[in-house]
This record gives C-alpha cells, sequence and structure tokens, in this order.
C-alpha cells in the first residue's frame, strides 16, 4: 500500500481570547479589581460566593465590552442576559461562572490585520461575551514552599473577562500572532484593558486543524485541537506551528485524523502535550442568572459609546497621513496610541504644524519616554504648549534641536507659555542681522586665515566659522549666522 | 395569656412606658425557655445580644418604628452574629460576616432579634421535619406539624415567644405555616423586599416576608422590610407606600374572585372548605361582589414549580462543595470530586439531595429544554392568567392549604403528598404576585386547628390586600384565639 503523502495544506485557526477588563471594581461587585497584594485580599463577601449574596452587574464593564464590540465592527445586541455555566472547580468559589450562553453581547464583526503574505486578512468576529474570572489554585505557598495540599487564591475571582471568540480565519502561526498582537494594541487604543501579557490580562486558545490533500487529490480534516491558555506572542506562534507539525505528522505515521481535544504547552520541551479528549467535554448546564436582571442596550447607550471611542486608529492612521501629510512610519506611531494621537490633534487644532508637532513628539518625546521608561501617550503634555514650542520653531525663536528638547521637557513639568520657559532658559534665539553682521564682521577682522581657506575652497571652513559666531554671541540663529556668513563672504 | 403579644400592642405599651423593652424581651426570652422543649422553634437563641439591644432601647440609644420588640428571624437569613444555619447540617457552624438586608433595616428599626428559628432544611419542605437539627411542634397541637417550611417562625409567634417574626416564601413557606398556626403570613410581590443575605433556595421565587398575628402587625413589619435595594439587582426601586395609613379604610366596590379551578380541586378537606365558604360569605356581607374567574393552567403549577424550583436550587447550593466553607467529610478522599461528592453526601438531607438531583437532571443538555424551557413557558401562561383574573376582581380568595395541620410523621414518607400541600400557594410564587394568608376559623373537635384564607392580589398590591385582609378581620374574633399553652 502507497504511503500517505501529504501534496499540500492548508491549516485553519480559530482564536479564543480572554481580555481581562480594567474596571475599578469586580464584574459583579464592588470589591476592588486590583492585582497583586496578599492572597484573597481583593475580595469580599460576593467574591467569596457566601450564602445569601447577590451579584450585581458593574455597568462599566460592560461599556467597556461594547467599545470593543463596536471597534471589532460587532452587532451590539438590544437584549442580552446572563446565564450561568456550572462546573465544580475549587478556583470558583459559588461552582458556577456567570457567563454568557446564546446571547452573546457582540456579535457578527471582523477585524482586519497585515497578513503575512503582505496581503489585509480579514478574521471574522463570532461573538465577544462577558462572564467573571476564576481565581487560582496554588500548589505551593506563597514564597515557593512546597505544601501536601493545594491553596485557593481568590483575587482574581470575580475579574470582568471578555471572551472573544473569531472564526477559523487564520491560516499560520505568524498570523496568529499578529492577530494577537494587533487585539492588544486595539483593547489598549480603547482603554479598556491594560493588556500587559506577563500579567496575564489577556489570555489566548488557539483552535487548531488542517485540511491535507494526499496525492490522490482527496482531502483529510483532522480533528480540531484547542491549546489553553497561552499568554505571549511568541509562544502562541510556536505552539501554532508545533500543532500544525504534530498534526501533519500524525497523520502521515498513522492515518489518524486525531480526535477532538485540548492540549497544553509545555515551554521548556517547547511542545504541547494532551490534555484531554472534549468528548469528556463537561455538562455546564447553563441557565439564565435569576439573581441578575436583563440587560436593553438602546440607541441612546450606544451613541455616547461611540462617540467616547472617537475616530478607530485605522481611520486616525489613513487621516494622519491623507489630511496631514505625515509620513507612513510616523503616522503609525501616532495613530497607534490613543493618547498620543490625541496629543497631536490637539495641539494641531491649537494652530501648529502638524509635522513640527510630529517631530517634537517622535524626536524629543520618544527620548525623553524612553529614558523615563514611560510609554509615549503618558509624557502628560499639554497640546496647547506643544503647539506654543511648535510655533516658537516655526518663527526661529528657537532651535528645533536641544533647545526645544529642553524646553519640552520643562512642559511636562511645568504649565506655562513655551516662550516664557524658553526665555528663562535661555533660549531664545535672534534672528535680527544686525547683531549678526557685527559678529560677522567681528570674527572676519579676528580670522583672515579662514577667511582665505573658505574663498580658497574649503568649504568645510563655514562650519567653524559658524561654530565660532555661536560661541562668542549667545542666542543667535545659526541658520541666519550661516545664510549672512555665506552672504558676506561670497561678496568680498 | 401573655400580655402585649401583639406587635402594635406591644410597641404601645413601650411607647406609654406601660412595660420597658428590657421587660418585654425577658418576657419573651423566659417564654422561649419555658416552651422551647414542646415546641422547638428556635436553632438559636440570641438572649444576651437581645438583652444588650433592649436596654440600648430603654436607654433611648435605639429608636425606631420596631423599637424594642421581640422578633424572631427565620434561620435562613445572614447575621453577623450568631450562626446561620439553615437548618442543615452543611451549615451547622456558619458564621455569615454580614447582616442580610433585612436583618439591617429590622436593626436599624430598632426591633430586638431574640433568635433565629428552625424550617426545613434550605427551606425545602412543608412542615419544618426536613430540618437537620429538630422537628417544631405546632402550638395548637404539638403532636402536628406547624408548617413549612417557616415553621420555626409561625411555631415560636404563636406561641408567644415573639410579638412578630420574619420568614421567607418559596412556594408558601410564609403562607402555609401562618394558616397552621392560626396566624397572618404575607409574601410579598417579588422584588418589594430585598433578598440580599437570605439563603438562596430558589433565586426566582424566594421572597421576604412578616408573620403578624393581626393584620396591622403584618403591615407594621412590611413598612420596615420594604423597599429597593442596590445589592440586590431584583428589588424593585418604587416607592414602598405607608401600609398601616389606611388599613381601617374599608375597600369600596370590592370584587373577590373564585377560581372555577380551585372549587373542583380535589383533597380540600371538607372543614376547610366550609371555613373559606363562610369567610366569602363574610365578604358578601361586607359588601363585596363575588366573581367567576378562571386560572386554567393551575394543574400544571405544582408540576412548574418542581421543575423551576429544583433547577435553580441545584445551582444555588453547587456552592457547598466543603471547600470554602460549610461541612467538610472527615473520611479520607483521593481527589477533589470525592471530597466534594462525601462533603455535599454528609451535609445534605435527603429532600435537599433530591431536589438538587432533579434539578442537575432537569438542567442537562438534551433535558433542559424538555423541562427547564417548558416549565418557563408554563411561568408565562401562568402569569397571563392571573393578569386576566386580576382585570375581572381586585383579589383572588381561595384556602391557603388544603388541609388544616397534619400530624408530625403523617406526610414524611411521601413527597408527592407533601408537594400537594402547596397547590394553592405555588403559583403566587411563579407569577410573582403577592399573598396573604389570614385565619379564618377553625376546625371541630378537641384540639381545634386553625384555618387560613388567603388572598392573592397582582404585583404590588400589598397595600390594598392588607386593607382586604383588615375588612374580614375587623368583622371575626378567629385573630384574637391563642394557642391553649400552658
Amino acid at each position: 500500500m502507497a504511503a500517505r503523502v501529504c501534496k499540500s495544506y492548508k491549516v485553519l485557526v480559530g482564536m479564543e481570547i480572554h481580555v481581562q477588563l480594567a474596571t475599578h471594581s469586580k464584574m459583579f461587585t464592588g470589591a476592588a479589581n486590583g492585582f497583586g497584594g496578599e492572597p484573597n485580599s481583593q475580595v469580599d463577601e460576593v467574591v467569596l460566593g457566601l450564602p445569601g449574596t447577590l451579584p450585581v452587574m458593574n455597568k462599566r464593564a460592560v461599556e467597556y465590552s461594547i467599545k470593543v464590540g463596536l471597534a471589532l465592527g460587532c452587532q451590539i445586541a438590544k437584549h442580552t442576559k446572563w446565564d450561568r455555566k456550572s462546573y465544580y472547580y475549587p478556583d470558583l468559589p459559588k461552582n458556577y461562572q456567570i457567563s454568557q450562553y446564546d446571547l452573546p453581547l457582540c456579535y457578527e464583526g471582523e477585524f482586519t490585520i497585515a497578513g503575512e503574505d503582505g496581503q489585509p486578512k480579514t478574521v471574522r468576529i463570532r461573538r465577544a461575551h462577558l462572564e467573571e474570572d476564576a481565581g487560582k489554585l496554588m500548589h505551593e505557598a506563597p514564597g515557593g514552599y512546597a505544601i501536601d495540599h493545594s491553596i485557593v487564591d481568590l483575587n482574581r475571582a470575580g475579574t470582568p473577562l471578555l471572551e472573544i471568540v473569531t472564526e477559523p480565519d487564520l491560516s499560520s502561526p505568524k498570523d496568529v500572532a499578529t492577530f494577537g498582537q494587533e487585539l492588544q494594541k486595539l483593547v489598549q487604543f480603547l482603554g479598556v484593558s491594560e493588556a500587559q501579557m506577563q500579567m496575564g490580562h489577556m489570555r489566548f486558545e488557539p483552535n487548531i486543524n488542517v485540511h491535507i490533500t494526499d496525492q490522490d487529490g482527496i482531502v483529510h480534516k483532522t480533528a480540531i485541537t484547542e491549546i489553553k491558555n497561552l499568554n505571549s506572542f511568541s509562544v502562541l506562534e510556536r505552539a501554532t506551528a508545533f500543532e500544525i507539525a504534530r498534526q501533519l505528522r500524525e497523520w502521515e505515521e498513522t492515518g489518524s485524523l486525531g480526535k477532538k481535544s485540548t492540549y497544553g504547552w509545555d515551554e521548556a520541551s517547547g511542545s504541547t502535550f494532551f490534555q484531554r479528549f472534549k468528548e469528556d467535554a463537561h455538562e455546564y448546564r447553563y441557565f439564565p442568572d435569576p439573581d441578575l436582571v436583563p440587560v436593553e442596550v438602546d440607541d441612546a447607550w450606544l451613541a455616547t459609546l461611540k462617540a467616547e471611542i472617537g475616530e478607530m486608529p485605522a481611520a486616525r492612521l489613513k487621516r494622519y497621513i491623507e489630511a496631514l501629510g505625515l509620513p507612513l512610519a510616523d503616522a503609525t506611531l501616532l495613530a497607534g496610541d490613543h493618547a498620543t494621537g490625541q496629543l497631536l490633534d490637539g495641539a494641531v487644532a491649537a494652530g501648529a504644524s502638524a509635522k513640527r508637532v510630529a517631530n517634537l513628539i517622535l524626536s524629543h518625546g520618544r527620548r525623553i519616554a524612553n529614558e523615563r521608561a514611560l510609554p509615549l501617550g503618558r509624557l502628560n503634555l499639554k497640546p496647547g504648549r506643544l503647539a506654543e514650542l511648535a510655533r516658537l520653531i516655526d518663527e526661529n525663536k528657537i532651535a528645533a534641536a536641544e533647545p526645544a528638547g529642553k524646553v519640552l521637557e520643562r512642559l511636562m513639568e511645568q504649565d506655562a507659555p513655551a516662550e516664557q520657559i524658553a526665555t528663562e532658559l535661555g533660549l531664545i534665539q535672534s534672528s535680527d542681522t544686525g547683531p549678526i553682521d557685527a559678529a560677522i564682521d567681528a570674527l572676519i577682522a579676528q580670522n583672515p586665515k579662514s577667511l582665505q581657506d573658505y574663498r580658497g575652497g574649503k568649504q568645510a571652513a563655514l562650519g567653524a566659522l559658524v561654530g565660532m559666531i555661536m560661541k562668542g554671541g549667545k542666542g543667535l540663529n545659526a541658520k541666519v549666522v550661516q545664510e549672512r556668513l555665506r552672504e558676506k563672504l561670497g561678496q568680498g | 395569656m401573655p400580655e402585649f403579644d401583639t406587635l402594635i400592642s406591644a410597641r404601645d405599651a413601650i411607647r406609654s412606658k406601660q412595660v420597658s423593652a428590657v421587660e418585654l424581651t425577658r418576657r419573651a426570652l423566659e417564654r422561649i425557655a419555658q416552651l422551647e422543649p414542646r415546641i422547638q422553634a428556635f436553632n438559636s437563641v440570641a438572649d444576651e445580644r437581645a438583652m444588650g439591644r433592649a436596654k440600648a432601647v430603654d436607654a433611648g440609644e435605639i429608636t425606631g418604628a420596631l423599637a424594642g420588640m421581640p422578633i424572631a428571624l427565620k434561620d435562613n437569613l445572614c447575621t453577623s452574629w450568631g450562626t446561620t444555619t439553615c437548618s442543615s447540617k452543611m451549615l451547622e457552624n456558619f458564621r455569615a460576616p454580614y447582616d442580610a438586608t433585612v436583618v439591617k433595616k429590622l436593626e436599624a428599626a430598632g426591633a430586638v432579634i431574640v433568635g433565629k428559628t428552625n424550617l426545613d432544611e434550605f427551606a425545602m419542605g412543608s412542615s419544618t421535619e426536613n430540618s437537620a437539627f429538630k422537628t417544631t411542634r405546632n402550638p395548637w397541637d404539638t403532636d402536628r406539624v406547624p408548617g413549612g417550611s417557616s415553621g420555626g417562625s409561625a411555631a415560636a409567634l404563636a406561641a408567644g415567644m415573639c410579638v412578630a417574626s420574619i420568614g421567607s416564601d418559596t412556594g408558601g413557606s410564609i403562607r402555609q405555616p401562618a394558616a397552621l398556626c392560626g396566624l397572618v403570613g404575607l409574601k410579598p410581590t417579588y422584588g418589594r423586599v430585598s433578598r440580599y443575605g437570605l439563603v438562596a433556595f430558589a433565586s426566582s421565587l424566594d421572597q421576604v416576608g412578616p408573620f403578624g398575628r393581626t393584620v396591622a402587625d403584618t403591615a407594621l413589619m412590611m413598612n420596615v422590610i420594604s423597599g429597593h435595594d442596590r445589592k440586590d439587582s431584583t428589588s424593585v426601586p418604587s416607592a414602598v407606600p405607608d401600609y398601616l395609613a389606611d388599613l381601617e379604610t374599608p375597600l369600596k366596590g370590592l370584587r373577590l374572585g373564585i377560581v372555577k379551578e380551585y372549587d373542583l380541586a380535589s383533597g380540600i378537606d371538607p372543614e376547610v372548605k366550609r371555613a373559606v365558604d363562610a369567610a366569602v360569605a363574610m365578604y358578601k356581607q361586607l359588601g363585596a361582589t363575588i366573581v367567576d374567574v378562571s386560572l386554567p393552567t393551575t394543574p400544571y403549577g405544582i408540576a412548574a414549580y418542581y421543575v423551576i424550583a429544583p433547577c435553580e436550587a441545584s445551582s444555588n447550593l453547587a456552592r457547598y462543595d466543603g471547600v470554602h466553607f460549610g461541612h467538610r467529610t472527615k473520611e479520607p478522599v483521593n481527589d477533589i470530586i470525592e471530597l466534594f461528592s462525601k462533603s455535599r453526601a454528609e451535609g445534605f438531607g435527603e429532600e435537599v439531595q433530591r431536589r438538587i438531583m432533579i434539578g442537575t437532571y432537569a438542567l442537562s443538555s438534551g433535558y433542559y429544554d424538555a423541562y427547564y424551557v417548558r416549565a418557563l413557558q408554563l411561568r408565562t401562561l401562568i402569569r397571563r392568567d392571573f393578569d386576566n383574573a386580576f382585570s375581572q376582581c381586585d383579589a383572588i380568595v381561595c384556602p391557603t392549604s388544603p388541609i388544616p395541620a397534619f400530624k408530625a410523621g403523617e406526610k414524611s414518607g411521601d413527597p408527592l403528598q407533601m408537594y400537594l400541600c402547596d397547590v394553592f400557594t405555588v403559583t403566587c410564587n411563579i407569577a410573582g404576585i403577592a399573598g396573604i394568608s389570614i385565619p379564618c376559623g377553625f376546625t371541630a373537635g378537641e384540639k381545634p386547628l386553625p384555618i387560613g384564607l388567603q388572598l392573592l392580589g397582582p404585583n404590588f398590591s400589598e397595600e390594598k390586600l392588607l386593607r382586604i385582609a383588615r375588612m374580614y378581620e375587623a368583622a371575626t374574633e378567629w385573630h384574637t384565639r391563642r394557642a391553649p399553652l400552658a
């Protein structure tokens, strides 16, 4: 019998993504939605699921979820409800999770990323629903001491969790990782999640199978496997690649298409490992939670949330390139971060040139942000002041290089007119030709050799002359100095 | 017969300084000490705490509509002191770290909670025999049950161990024991009283409500416990009327509905039927018009109830797994599943386990549509039936329980017989409407047993229902009789 030969194959990956929402309080109670602290310190009687307690919906969490839904082009349910998903596990205090079953808050959207092949790749979003997170089971004591039992930390329990489910529209490990990264940027842009991967704010579960075409043109479809709980983009990419290869190898070696199952990821060996078959899946016994009332989303509420989101990153990028005339690279950096984009737009609205402001943010701003290990969006600059600084440069009152950087740095601490700060720092330059000409004349009188060098064809001497004038007379505009010098030397 | 054994008389006696709060509380505690061996109404008695609060009332430190009133609380309402057991081995030692909203409201009004009363485990039952700790006795005949599940609260009040008490009603658990113990018991409209801190049995059916000796006592209790609570999303943010204000004003043009289907219901005790018919005749004398109404889905009420309630219970009681709180098995276990199942098998009584299993089964995929979804469809139909009926009458009048108090042990071996005790009460919970039971007579014989009349009204009709109840009460003397206790 002929060996199985995989002539070609098609990869199908759908994703389930859990995003923890950065609300002040938990999903169904006023307990702080915080991280860290002593185990079981971020809890109250509702989080603990004590007898008699009742959940109360966190409206902000619903709003955050609707924002994500809108940004993903989803339909937003006009009417939805809460359901109980039952399963027994010690990190789930009530032994049911409040979730959404058949009426997700958001459904039928799409999200486009730049595919590995350079083409736009549109991933359909099946649904995004809101639920509460579980606690954590720990098998060693805080500090890493071995214990002969497990302990439960419920700090995470009750955190609002948005579960986004896509259709199986991704077709390569690289695209899977890109999708994850773009989604991270999106929720950060919307300000609904800190989306710090190492903190577990986002967790990914790719569902993977391959359609194999053999030497006879017959298509074999492997069973879908789900890799649980991946929380870095690198792992997401490597785990997806490993699982694709594993399914192909299994078919080639045994002819088996496998069974629907879940896998885990072992970072040490760089491989996925079998966890359980889906036939053993839990019987979740979903039913509507009688402790909560249905959620009605009206048009006015949606309009408010749309207005709060404002312009989406893609639209903003397009506008920066087309209307503001910024280069692609700069526009991408500025549009990718909500706060930075607002700073730029604010300064432009205050009358500054877009290119000048973009340069200030991307040169000085970025340098300072790097030095201080701050996100670019957290520079604490006022758009109006930034516009003033841009205007000083445009009016030749300050040099765009180091002096402007110094003023910008000061503007982060001090809310004062840029010109006042530049004056205080002694950075205002003069473009008045009177003193400049006087300085040039004095220099020429003192340095006849340089003059001869220049006239003899050593253009480099010009730079040295400008430097000498700038050193001698403070606050002169170097550009004007250079212009006047060239003119005067040319004359002679 | 103890003095000042109604809420209003006790309140007035304190206000006029005829008696002190300390004296009133001392008498209640003495009465408990004296009768408790026979009645078995309390799971715990908070004597020291009660005396402390009574002293504070006398010192003027605590005031309010219920200042100094000895009140008993069903032991499924959480208190930040003592235990909250639900009469279950599972929660035998459970100490809640917080007060139920109703408890906060009672104490803010000055109530002196004397103790927490026995119930059918997790409020599942109609006789208080399903308690893991004790069987409460009916003060009118201690061979008989007080009804349930709020049997402890009913028996405590009927025995004069308090001047009013609090129960919870999921399918009749306030009204039926009120009927069997000769008291007034009100099941408020769903959402009228906060459920926060009421240990859930069936969340969409549970309501906290009062027992009183009189309609006015019940109205005063409603004034205190009603109202919206941010912590209970299902509580309703509408204003609470003063239920006492117009209580003495008879309702003009009162129309009372008689349900055709109830008349045909088999199993109504002839003495109950006679008493209820006489009560209807009395209302006619008082000027009421009697109209025939139809609740065609009534025969399915019990069936719908015994799907919805166990489904919700199976989920609500899932948290009792021996991990975070409550009973944990001391047997050796191999894994977490065994810890769960052994703890639950040991901690829950037979009736609770039966309902958890029914509910778990009915919610499972493949059965969900056949049972739960159909029960919810019935719920819609039952609500519609009531809406139709209430377009023709102000209230429906019927027996509360088809039978008077039965003997302990008589039905405990037959769950179906027990479930039929709820035939006239469950649809009220399914529809979410208000219902009240008032005394309307006694059986003949050596030890006469109380009979209860039920009045059902639309959502938020408590004010009207209380007035209708008061019209009858003012014309009769049943409420003045006391259980023959030494």
